[in-house]
C-alpha cells in the first residue's frame, strides 16, 4: 500500500491496489516472492517441465508392461537378480547412443523444427574421426574432430533453415543424402578401424560396475534437462517453437536461435559418433542407419509435440529406453527383427494412446483434489 | 465505452454487496421464450466457470450478457453451442429439454455462434470458411459457384461486398476476419445467433453496420445473444440484460436501456467504479523527444508519417481499422522494414529488427493476442516475462521465483482472474489473456510503450486500472504511443492525438482540442480491404 500512484479508481471500501510501478518497492516484491515460491512448491508436478511428469506416468506404465511380458516369457531368467541387473545395464547401453541423439532431436522438435540428418551426421563424424590422418593426432584429435564435424554440419543445417528459409524437412533431408555421400567418399566405402585404445575402451569399460556409455548418456540427459528447464536458452527454445511470431515480437532473435538448435543437434551427433565408433571399434558410412527415425519416434512417444513448443527430456529418455527394452525382449526370446519392427510400430501408437488417457484422467484427478482442498 | 457522464456512479459498496437476484418485468419483449437455462454448472480443472446460471431468451430480442473478465460468458455460450458439455443444469430449447453433443448438433438445432476467438481456417478461402461444415454439395462435389454466390450475397448484406469470396482468409486484416465469421453465422438458418464480443475488433462505423444487421435479424424473429464490455453498445442495441458474476447470474432480464449504469456495474463487479480517465498532469511535464519518426513509408500501408513522442507523454493514434495504424506501430518497432524514412530513439537511428528496438527500450503489445503475443500452452508467468526473462537470469540460468513474483505483481494490479500465475494461458478468458499481453511490458525497464488496442476485451474495472497504470508509467518518464479503435479512449487517455486516414496523418492536436465527433469525421472514408496485403 503506497500512495505513489495517483487516485486509485475504486471506492475506499475496496482494498487498495499496491503501487504498480518500476522502481519496485523491495519489501513488496519480497512478500510476493515468498508467496510465489510457496505456490511453486505446491505445484511442483506442473513446475518447470510443464506437465511432463504426468505424461511420463503413461510411459512408465508401458515400461512396466514390457517387463511383465519379459517375466512371463522367461521366468527363469527374470528370477535371477544378477541376470536382471546385467540385463538392465545391457538395455541402458543399447539405449545410450540413440539416447544422446534423441536429446538433440528433442530440442530441435521443441523449437519447431525436425532434423532428418542425425544418422548421416553420426556416420560422417564417425568416418571423419577415424581417417588415418585424424587418428595420427590421437584420441583427443579424434574426439575434437567428431564434435567439430557434428557442430559444423548442424550449423550448415541451421543456416540453410533460418537464413536460407528452407523448410527443415527439406534441408535436413538433403543433408541426410549429402552427408552419407561425403562419408562414403571419405572412407572409400571401407570400414575404418579405430586403433585408439582410449576410444575403444569407452564402450568396453565399466566404472563401479556401470558402463561408461551409460554415464555419457546420463550426463547428456542431465545437461539437456538443465538447459531446457533452467536456462534462457531452453526458455527461448520453447518460445520459438510455441509461437515464433510472439517470440520475435518479444525481442527474441528467432533465426539465430533456430540455427543454434541445429548446431546443438549436430553436437549430440558428434558425441554419439564417438560412442558408436567405440562400440564397433571402427566406423563406416552406413553406420547409425535410420537413427533419425528412432530418435524422432522416441521424442514423440515421450510427449514432444511435433508442431513444437512442448516436450520433455525425461519423456524422450523413457521413449528411447522403451525401444531398447523391446529390442532386448525380442533378443532374449529369439524373435526376428521383422516381428520386432511391427511391434515397435504398435507400441508407438499404444504409448501415445495410453499417454493421452493417463494425461487426461490424472489431470482431472489432481484438479478435483485441488478444488476440494481450495474451497 | 465510457460510462455516460450524467451518471457519476456513486452508489456505496455496501448497498451493492448483497444485491439480490433481480427479475425485472419482461414486458419489453413480446416474443415467446426460445431458450431457458436453469442452474447450469460447468467446471474446469480448478475452476467453477459456471456455478448456477439462469438465462431466458425470447424470440426477436437482443439479450445482452454482461460480466467481468472470467465471469463465464464465453463458457456459457460454448455450452450452448455444443463446444462444452455442462456438468449439471437444464437447457430448454424451443420448449424442449436439449443437449448439444457437439457444435454440429447445435447448428442443426438452429444455434449459430460467432466466437470470441476467431475460429477460421486461415488457408481456406472466404467462401469455404463461411460454409465450412455445411458446404453445398452434389454427388460428393462441392458446388463452388453456388457457394461463392451465396457468400457474396451475405457479405454485401454485411456491407462488405468488396471482400472477394475466393480470397484466402490469411490475407485479410483482423476486422475482415471478423466479418467472415459473421458471414459464417449468417450462412446457417439460425433461430438464435450468439455473438461473443463481436465489436472488439471492429471500428466505429463497422459497429453501426453490425447493429443494422442485428436489427434485421431480430425483425425476422431471430433471437440474438450479444456480449460486449462496452455499455453504450448494450444501451443502443440491447433489449434485456443478464449479468454474470463469478459464474452466477446476479441479475436477470434487466431492461437494457433504462437500468442505471451504476446498477449494472455494481452487479458485475460487486463494487462501484468511478470510471474516469486519470487526470493529465496540469502543466506540461513531458521531457525531451524520445521517439522521432520521419517520413516513414510502406507502400499500400502508410505514407510519409512523421511523429514524435516525448518522455512522459502519451500520444494516441485514432483511425479506422485498415488505416495503417497497426502497420505503422510494427514498423516503428522494427517488425516490418520501412521503405523510406527513419526511426530514432533518443536521437539515434535504430538498426532494423525487433532486437534493436527492444534493446533501445521499446516494447509493443501487438494487436492479435493469440497469433502475435501468447504461448498458449505455457504458464502465465512465462508469458508475462517472455520479453524480460533474460533480465532476471544469471549466467544464463533463469530465475523462476523472481519471474513468478513479478508476474504475480502484474496479475494483482490488472486484476487477473484467477490469479494463479502457474496456469497455462490457454485456460484464461479472453480479457484476462489480453491483460497478460499488455502486462508483459509493464514490468519496468521499458522506455517507450507501443500499445495496439490494449483494452480489447478487457472489462470496465480492469480497464480503469490499466489506464491508471499507463498514466503512472508516463509520470515516471515512459513515453507511450497508443493505437485504439475507441475514440473516447484515445481522447481520454492521451496528451496528444494523431488522426490517421488511409495511411496518412491528417490531423495532430492536443487531446483537449478534439472531440469525438471531430475525430470521427476525420477518420471516415476508406474500407476494410485497404492495407491488406495483396
Ligand atoms: N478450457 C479451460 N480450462 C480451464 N479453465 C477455463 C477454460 N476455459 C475457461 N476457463 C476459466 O473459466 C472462467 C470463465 O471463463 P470465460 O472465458 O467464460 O470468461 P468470460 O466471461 O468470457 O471473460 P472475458 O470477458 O474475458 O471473455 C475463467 O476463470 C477461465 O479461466
Ligand atoms: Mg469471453
Amino acid at each position: 500500500m503506497s500512495d505513489a500512484t495517483p487516485t486509485p479508481t475504486a471506492t475506499p471500501e475496496r482494498p487498495q491496489l499496491p503501487a504498480q510501478s518500476p522502481p519496485v518497492d523491495p519489501a513488496e516484491t519480497a512478500v510476493a516472492g515468498d508467496k510465489a515460491a510457496s505456490a511453486g512448491r505446491l505445484s511442483w508436478w506442473r513446475g518447470d517441465g510443464g506437465d511432463g511428469a504426468k505424461r511420463n506416468l503413461g510411459l512408465i506404465g508401458v515400461l512396466a508392461a514390457l517387463i511383465v511380458v519379459g517375466a512371463i516369457t522367461k521366468p527363469d531368467l527374470y528370477g535371477d537378480p544378477n541376470w536382471v541387473w546385467n540385463n538392465v545395464l545391457a538395455i541402458l547401453q543399447l539405449a545410450s547412443v540413440v539416447g544422446v541423439v534423441t536429446v538433440g532431436m528433442t530440442f530441435v522438435i521443441i523449437g519447431g523444427g525436425i532434423d532428418l540428418s542425425v544418422g548421416a551426421i553420426v556416420a560422417l563424424a564417425g568416418v571423419w574421426c577415424t581417417t588415418v590422418a585424424t587418428q595420427s593426432y590421437g584420441a583427443a584429435g579424434m574426439i575434437f574432430t567428431a564434435l567439430a564435424v557434428g557442430i559444423c554440419v548442424g550449423l550448415v543445417n541451421g543456416v540453410l533453415i533460418s537464413y536460407g528459409r528452407l523448410v527443415p524437412f527439406i534441408a535436413t533431408l538433403a543433408m541426410l543424402v549429402a552427408a552419407r555421400g561425403l562419408a562414403a567418399s571419405i572412407s572409400n566405402k571401407q570400414t575404418q578401424v579405430s586403433s585408439s585404445t582410449f576410444i575403444n575402451d569407452i564402450a568396453a569399460r565399466k566404472v563401479i560396475g556401470i558402463p561408461i556409455l551409460v554415464y555419457i548418456l546420463g550426463a547428456v540427459v542431465l545437461a539437456g534437462w538443465v538447459v531446457l528447464n533452467r536456462t534462457t536458452f531452453g526458455r527461448r527454445t520453447i518460445a520459438v517453437g510455441g509461437n515464433p511470431e510472439a517470440a520475435r515480437l518479444a525481442g527474441i532473435n528467432v533465426r539465430r536461435h533456430t540455427m543454434l538448435l541445429y548446431a546443438l543437434s549436430g553436437l549430440c551427433c558428434g558425441i554419439a559418433a564417438i560412442m558408436l565408433t567405440s562400440q564397433a571399434t571402427s566406423a563406416q558410412a552406413a553406420m547409425a542407419n535410420l537413427y533419425e527415425l528412432d530418435a524422432i519416434a522416441a521424442a514423440i512417444i515421450g510427449g514432444t509435440l511435433l508442431s513444437g513448443g512442448r516436450g520433455t527430456i525425461v519423456g524422450s529418455l523413457l521413449g528411447v529406453i522403451i525401444f531398447a527394452t523391446i529390442t532386448n525382449l525380442f533378443a532374449i526370446n529369439g524373435l526376428s527383427i521383422e516381428a520386432q519392427n511391427m511391434v515397435k510400430g504398435g507400441i508407438i501408437v499404444a504409448a501415445v494412446l495410453v499417454q493421452q488417457f493417463q494425461f487426461k484422467s490424472v489431470t482431472r484427478l489432481l484438479a478435483r483434489n485441488r478444488v476440494t482442498t481450495a474451497t | 465505452m465510457a460510462l455516460p457522464e450524467d451518471d457519476p456512479a456513486t452508489a456505496s459498496a455496501e448497498a451493492v454487496a448483497e444485491a439480490p437476484l433481480v427479475e425485472a418485468p419482461a414486458d419489453t419483449v413480446a416474443g415467446e421464450v426460445v431458450l431457458r437455462l436453469t442452474d447450469l454448472v460447468k467446471t474446469f480443472p480448478g475452476v467453477r466457470a459456471l456455478d448456477g446460471v439462469q438465462l431466458e431468451v425470447r424470440a426477436g430480442e437482443v439479450h445482452c450478457l454482461l460480466g467481468q473478465n472470467g465471469a463465464g460468458k464465453s463458457t456459457l455460450i460454448k455450452v450452448l453451442s455444443g463446444v462444452h458439455q455442462p456438468d449439471s443444469g437444464q437447457v430448454e430449447w424451443r420448449g424442449e429439454p436439449a443437449t448439444f453433443a457437439n457444435p454440429q448438433a447445435a447448428m442443426k438445432a438452429g444455434i449459430a455462434t460467432i466466437y470470441q476467438e476467431l475460429d477460421l481456417v486461415e488457408d481456406l478461402s472466404v467462401a469455404e470458411n463461411a460454409f465450412l461444415g455445411h458446404e453445398y454439395r452434389s454427388f460428393g462435389f462441392v458446388r463452388r459457384g453456388r457457394m461463392a454466390r451465396h457468400t457474396r450475397q451475405i457479405l454485401s448484406r454485411l456491407g462488405h461486398g468488396e471482400i472477394p469470396p475466393g480470397r484466402m482468409v490469411r490475407s485479410l486484416p483482423a476486422a475482415g476476419k471478423q466479418i467472415v465469421s459473421m458471414a459464417r453465422a449468417l450462412s446457417h438458418e439460425a433461430r438464435l445467433i450468439i455473438m461473443d464480443e463481436p465489436s472488439a475488433v471492429l471500428a466505429h462505423d463497422e459497429v453501426g453496420n453490425l447493429f443494422r444487421i442485428i436489427r434485421e435479424l431480430t425483425a425476422q424473429g431471430i433471437a440474438v445473444i450479444y456480449i460486449s464490455h462496452r455499455l453504450e453498445e448494450i444501451r443502443e442495441i440491447g433489449d434485456r440484460v443478464t449479468v454474470l458474476k463469478d459464474g452466477r447470474t446476479t441479475a436477470a432480464n434487466l431492461p437494457a436501456r433504462d437500468t442505471p449504469t451504476r446498477d449494472l456495474v455494481s452487479r458485475m463487479t460487486g463494487r462501484t467504479i468511478e470510471y474516469v480517465f486519470p487526470d493529465r498532469p496540469s502543466d506540461d511535464t513531458a521531457g525531451a523527444d524520445l521517439l522521432q519518426v520521419e517520413g516513414l513509408t510502406r507502400a499500400g500501408e502508410f505514407a510519409d508519417v512523421s511523429l514524435n513522442v516525448r518522455a512522459g507523454e502519451i500520444v494516441g493514434i485514432a483511425g479506422l481499422v485498415g488505416s495503417g495504424r497497426s502497420e505503422l506501430l510494427e514498423t516503428i518497432y522494427g517488425a516490418r522494414l520501412p521503405e523510406a524514412g527513419s526511426v530514432r530513439m533518443n536521437g539515434k537511428v535504430l538498426r532494423p529488427g525487433v532486437g534493436a528496438a527492444v534493446r533501445a527500450g521499446m516494447g509493443m503489445a501487438p494487436e492479435e493476442r493469440k497469433s502475435q503475443a501468447l504461448l498458449l500452452g505455457e504458464p502465465i508467468y512465462r508469458n508475462v516475462t517472455l520479453a524480460t526473462f533474460g533480465r532476471y537470469a544469471r549466467l544464463g540460468f533463469t530465475n523462476a521465483a523472481k519471474e513468478r513474483a513479478e508476474a504475480d505483481r502484474i496479475a494483482e494490479t490488472l486484476e487477473l482472474r484467477p490469479r494463479d500465475v502457474d496456469r497455462p494461458v490457454r485456460t484464461l478468458s479472453g480479457g484476462n489473456q489480453q491483460k497478460v499481453v499488455v502486462g508483459r511490458w509493464l514490468l519496468g525497464g521499458t522506455k517507450l510503450l507501443l500499445l495496439d488496442e490494449p483494452t480489447r476485451g478487457v472489462d470496465v474495472g480492469a480497464r480503469a486500472e490499466l489506464y491508471q497504470v499507463i498514466r503512472a508509467l508516463a509520470a515516471q518518464g515512459v513515453g507511450v504511443l497508443l493505437v485504439s479503435s475507441e475514440v473516447p479512449e484515445v481522447l481520454g487517455l492521451s496528451d496528444r492525438v494523431l488522426v490517421m486516414r488511409e495511411g496518412r496523418v491528417v490531423r495532430e492536436a492536443a487531446a483537449g482540442e478534439l472531440d469525438e465527433n471531430t475525430v470521427l469525421d476525420l477518420v471516415m472514408a476508406g474500407s476494410l480491404m485497404e492495407g491488406a496485403p495483396a
